[in-house]
């Protein structure tokens, strides 16, 4: 079942230098369960996407047109009996509407960096109990009982000494591990996870993530990353959206994206993740920065640091092209074609995703 | 109680004491070695001479000279007027007189905390409205003119041109009289709160822990309430030391301006006709409570804030 | 949809792909300017200084009358014609009068103030960079300094020595540094760590060369807008001495001696305490209002929007 469905989302900015286009026509399908991951550098909108679904944009951003559906199914909450199902646009809902029936009850978020995520001068137990108290009136004790249970979820030991705790007394992954318990108290069925890990540890990375996964599968949540890191996306994630400029550029099965990638850029994204047993010792990297989005793009904004970039990128924007023997497997670029002259993936990608096969079938 | 925080506590405590002890120590210098004070003053007589040395130990070594003068200000001894009022005790001139500058002071605090809080609050949730760009232009206003400026205006105005507060102070008419110098010395305390109180709870309406709190979907005023305006208000408590150091100077010269019989009009007269131990027991005084508020202020502040309560150190 | 016969052709050599998108990268000055710029009330800030500054040099010299010609015969003259600001209870002239008080009050605050920054710097510096025990002692030092009210530290120097032009400069100076070596400090212990400074010193470069060319550039920028702040406090100062009786003495006049004296016939001529006042108060705004500005030019991170 399709949870979220966003449709030609255009999202700008209004900023000193003119207007941003943030965001230039971005499709996206969330299901049931399962884990869609937005990958691409800083600057290319995923982080907007989000906070557009989340319906908590900056004052100056606007959505100019695009719609996000979010649907959901008739199911039984404990406080208010059985709760009819529907869809609704987030785009046309007013912000008190947003706030009282979807920010915090039907999506949550964990942020990039919990050092500053939760609030200094308030104790673990009043920020985990908040949502219980306020979104859903529960009283006092059986919030007090159910924050315990969460802490215990999301692995925080000792956890009654730690509701008392406030945040510059934990590790930050312990405070990671709170901030997703804050997020799960809203009863979601969404969870939104933005770069939920690079402000940690390499080695409390991983167990983070571990916990996020858990977690989907007991209470069957939809989970959308946003994250730079491909390592992270390889652990986690079913789908993969990769975004450039403000639109995705690649979208398909996690398998389709790292094995049979299409798009140059995904093509340089590849090559530059780092891994332990490349032989050489080059780190590959994309050339050049991403576009200024306060000017208009002409044809593919990907074309100027594309090696293979035809003439028609400089003149015409591609569509989504699907990859044959696929249906979730599409790709925005003029060599899709079938009048394009052929290219191959760099070789060095080539034999790094032959070795991943390679480990992958053994 | 962690050890740290008494660590914290220890220290601030004892930089206080010393800060005393200098000030103690300076005044006790400049007493002894000035020509004109109590202690050297060529027109006293023999017998009034006797009377000081006996007084204050003036034949015993310097150290003993010291703790003894140090003993009489911990009892409000402050010696005899010599200049204002002749051979009346200091403390007799300055206990009338401390809580009438005190009440000013105190109710131009509060009146000016209040307000400024109120008018921050409401500029930073309205940024960048017109009614912000008014606020923004009184507090900068009110910080750059200083409150004589006000008071003198105000005179004019409501004591003057349109009397309806006495232009004098009357003590048998507190209320009255009191008004406009409050609302003159309130003045920058408003802007001073209000400016800051804007800046603060920018800052924390845009912080990660705000988004999160929106993000969690409370709504817009738990979320103001429960996570900025309190977290706002502990930042505000630092700069009431500042305020303050304000609020002493701008009373020094209100209570010229009004002719309010406070402490600061005593200083002034004490300078003026070269009344020595007025003037140090005046600005011992001002310091013991400059000292005393800064210290209850971090006190206070380390209470509140549970980064500083619990802290790590400092 | 129509394709151009050369479309499916590579680009090829024609484009250098490792061309960056060259954004316009302002020099920070251009920046700093651009931003000032945009800042109304700084530049009203800024013009009323300079015309308050042009007036203070200009108007005394060129008006007919002396700022010390006692004359009974016009005393306390509602302003008119001849005398614009009216003349005072001795029959001075009052134009003449508050502009040589505007110069002295700006050369008071003026100098207290280059004073400040340098022992104030001086100060920060040492106790910055030197750290350690020098660090703790100078830091303590300073600490119990700005304990003490500076109230207390003027009403003490004033009874020592008599109110003159030095002894409020140096009443101002007392008080004044600590925040300059504050700003220093803070500003040189930041420093101290980046990349570069630590880079220097690997490369054997001695105290002063770090401290005149790695650090000093760093924390002008800071400092100025700091006296710019300090300007309009010094100027207060002088004012505030005055007016409790200890300003520069007769017949010198400053802004706060002029408010001092009309304050005393308030009642019955008020015009002789409200145009030195309108003047200072003018003054102190246009100082802070530029000093914001600088600020929020400076470092736009340090804005409060």
């Amino acid at each position: 079942m399709k949870v979220l469905e966003i449709r030609d989302l255009h999202i700008s900015f209004k900023t000193d230098s003119g207007k941003v286009k943030a965001i230039r026509g971005v499709n996206l399908d969330l299901n049931k369960g399962e884990t869609i991951a937005i990958v691409g550098e800083s600057g290319s909108g995923k982080s907007v996407t989000t906070k557009a679904i989340m319906g908590i944009l900056a004052g100056n951003g606007e959505i100019e047109k695009g719609s996000i559906n979010y649907t959901w199914e008739q199911h039984e909450s404990s406080e208010h009996g059985i709760i009819e199902g529907g869809t609704a646009d987030i785009v046309k809902l007013s912000k008190e509407e947003l706030q009282k029936n979807i920010r915090g009850r039907k999506i949550a978020m964990v942020f990039q960096d919990p050092m500053t995520s939760l609030n200094p001068t308030m104790n673990i137990g009043q920020q985990v109990m908040e949502p219980m108290l306020y979104n859903y009136n529960m009283d006092k004790k059986s919030a007090y009982e159910k924050a315990l249970e969460l802490l215990n979820l999301v692995g925080i030991t000792d956890a009654k000494k730690r509701m008392k705790s406030y945040p510059h007394q934990l590790s930050g992954g312990m405070r990671q591990r709170i901030v997703i318990a804050i997020a799960l108290s809203c009863d979601p069925y969404i969870l939104i996870c933005d770069e939920p890990t690079t402000a940690l540890d390499v080695t409390i990375q991983a167990k983070i993530l571990e916990l996020i996964k858990d977690i989907q599968k007991k209470k069957n949540l939809s989970v959308i990353y946003i994250t730079h890191d491909l390592g992270v996306v390889a652990k986690v994630a079913d789908y993969v959206n990769v975004m450039y400029a403000g639109k995705i550029v690649e979208t398909g099965k996690i398998d389709e994206i790292f094995y049979n990638p299409r798009h140059p850029y995904t093509w340089g994204l590849l090559s530059a993740m780092p891994d332990l047993d490349t032989d050489d010792s080059i780190l590959y990297t994309i050339p050049g920065n991403p576009p200024n989005l306060a000017q208009e793009v002409v044809g593919d904004a990907f074309a100027p640091r594309n090696k293979f970039a035809l003439n028609i990128d400089y003149r015409l924007e591609p569509p989504m092209f699907d990859v044959e023997g696929s249906n979730t497997h599409k790709v925005a670029s003029w060599l899709m074609h079938p009048n394009a002259p052929k290219v191959d993936m760099p070789q060095e990608l080539r034999k790094k995703i032959d070795k991943m096969l390679k480990e992958v079938n053994l | 109680m962690s050890s740290s925080t008494i660590k914290y506590l220890g220290k601030r405590i004892l930089i206080s004491a010393v800060t005393l002890l200098v000030i103690v120590a300076v005044l006790f210098l400049m007493l002894k070695l000035m020509p004109g004070t109590p202690f050297n003053d060529e027109k006293l007589t023999e017998t009034q001479k006797i009377a000081l040395y006996e007084k204050y130990g003036l034949d015993q070594p310097i150290i003993v000279q010291f703790v003894t003068y140090i003993k009489n200000m911990m009892v409000g001894d402050f010696g005899i007027s010599f200049g204002i009022s002749r051979n009346q005790p200091v403390a007799n001139l300055i206990l009338p007189r401390i809580p009438i500058s005190f009440g000013i002071g105190i109710a131009a605090v509060i009146l000016g905390t209040i307000i400024g809080v109120t008018l921050g609050i409401y500029a930073a949730k309205h940024k960048n409205t017109k009614a912000d760009t008014i606020a923004t232009l009184f507090s900068v206003l009110g910080v750059s003119v200083p409150s004589f400026v006000v008071a003198l205006l105000l005179l004019l105005l409501f004591g003057v041109q349109i009397p309806i507060f006495p232009v004098l102070f009357d003590t048998d008419n507190l209320l009255m009289s009191s008004i406009l110098p409050v609302i003159a010395l309130s003045f920058g305390v408003i802007a001073n709160v209000g400016r800051f109180t804007r800046s603060e709870m920018i800052a924390v309406l845009s912080s990660d822990y705000v988004a999160l709190a929106e993000a969690k979907g409370l709504d817009n005023k738990k979320v103001i309430r429960r996570h900025a305006i309190r977290n706002t208000l502990i930042s505000v408590i630092t700069i009431l030391g500042p305020i303050l150091v304000n609020l002493m100077t701008g009373s020094m010269v209100l209570e010229q301006i009004f002719s309010i019989p406070g402490l600061g009009s005593l200083l002034v007269k004490g300078i003026t006709v070269n009344d020595h131990n007025v003037v140090l027991a005046v600005s011992f005084l001002y310091s013991l409570l400059y000292v005393g508020l800064m210290l209850i202020i971090d006190i206070l502040y380390g209470i509140i804030d549970p980064r500083i309560r619990l802290g790590k150190g400092e | 949809m129509e394709f151009l016969e050369n479309d499916f052709e590579f680009v090829g050599e024609k484009h250098d792909i490792y061309v960056e998108e060259v954004l316009p990268v302002n020099s920070f000055w251009k920046d700093f300017f651009k931003r000032l710029k945009k800042n109304k009330g700084a530049i009203a800030g800024g013009i009323c200084i300079i015309i308050i500054v042009l007036f203070a040099i200009i108007a005394p010299a060129v008006s007919p009358f002396e700022f010390d010609k006692i004359d009974t015969s016009i005393q306390s003259t509602s302003p008119n014609g001849t005398y614009l600001f009216g003349t005072d209870v001795l029959g001075r002239d009052l134009f003449v009068r508050v502009w040589s008080g505007t110069r002295i009050s700006l050369f008071v605050a003026l100098t207290a103030v280059i004073i400040d920054i340098c022992f104030g710097m001086v100060y920060g510096l040492i106790s910055g960079y030197f750290g350690g025990k020098v660090d703790n002692i100078m830091q303590r030092v300073q600490e119990i300094i700005s304990s003490i009210p500076s109230l207390v530290i003027l009403t003490l120097l004033l009874v020592i020595m008599k109110a003159s032009l030095f002894t409020i400069i140096l009443a101002l100076m007392l008080t004044g540094w600590i925040g300059m070596a504050r700003i220093t400090r803070a500003q040189v212990l930041k420093i101290k760590e980046e990349e570069y400074v630590l880079a220097s010193k690997t490369l054997g470069a001695s105290h002063m060369f770090i401290i005149f060319k790695n650090v000093l550039p760093n924390i002008f920028g800071q400092l100025i807008i700091m006296s710019m702040f300090s300007i309009p406090n010094a100027i207060f100062y002088e004012a505030f001495l005055a007016f409790v009786g200890l300003g520069i003495p007769q017949p010198q006049a400053s802004l706060g001696t002029l408010i001092n004296d009309g304050f005393k016939t308030i009642l019955i001529t008020p015009y002789m305490v409200i145009i030195p006042v309108v003047v200072l108060a003018i003054l102190m705004l246009s100082f802070n209002l530029l000093a914001d500005g600088l600020r929020d030019a400076f470092d736009p991170t340090m804005k409060e929007a």
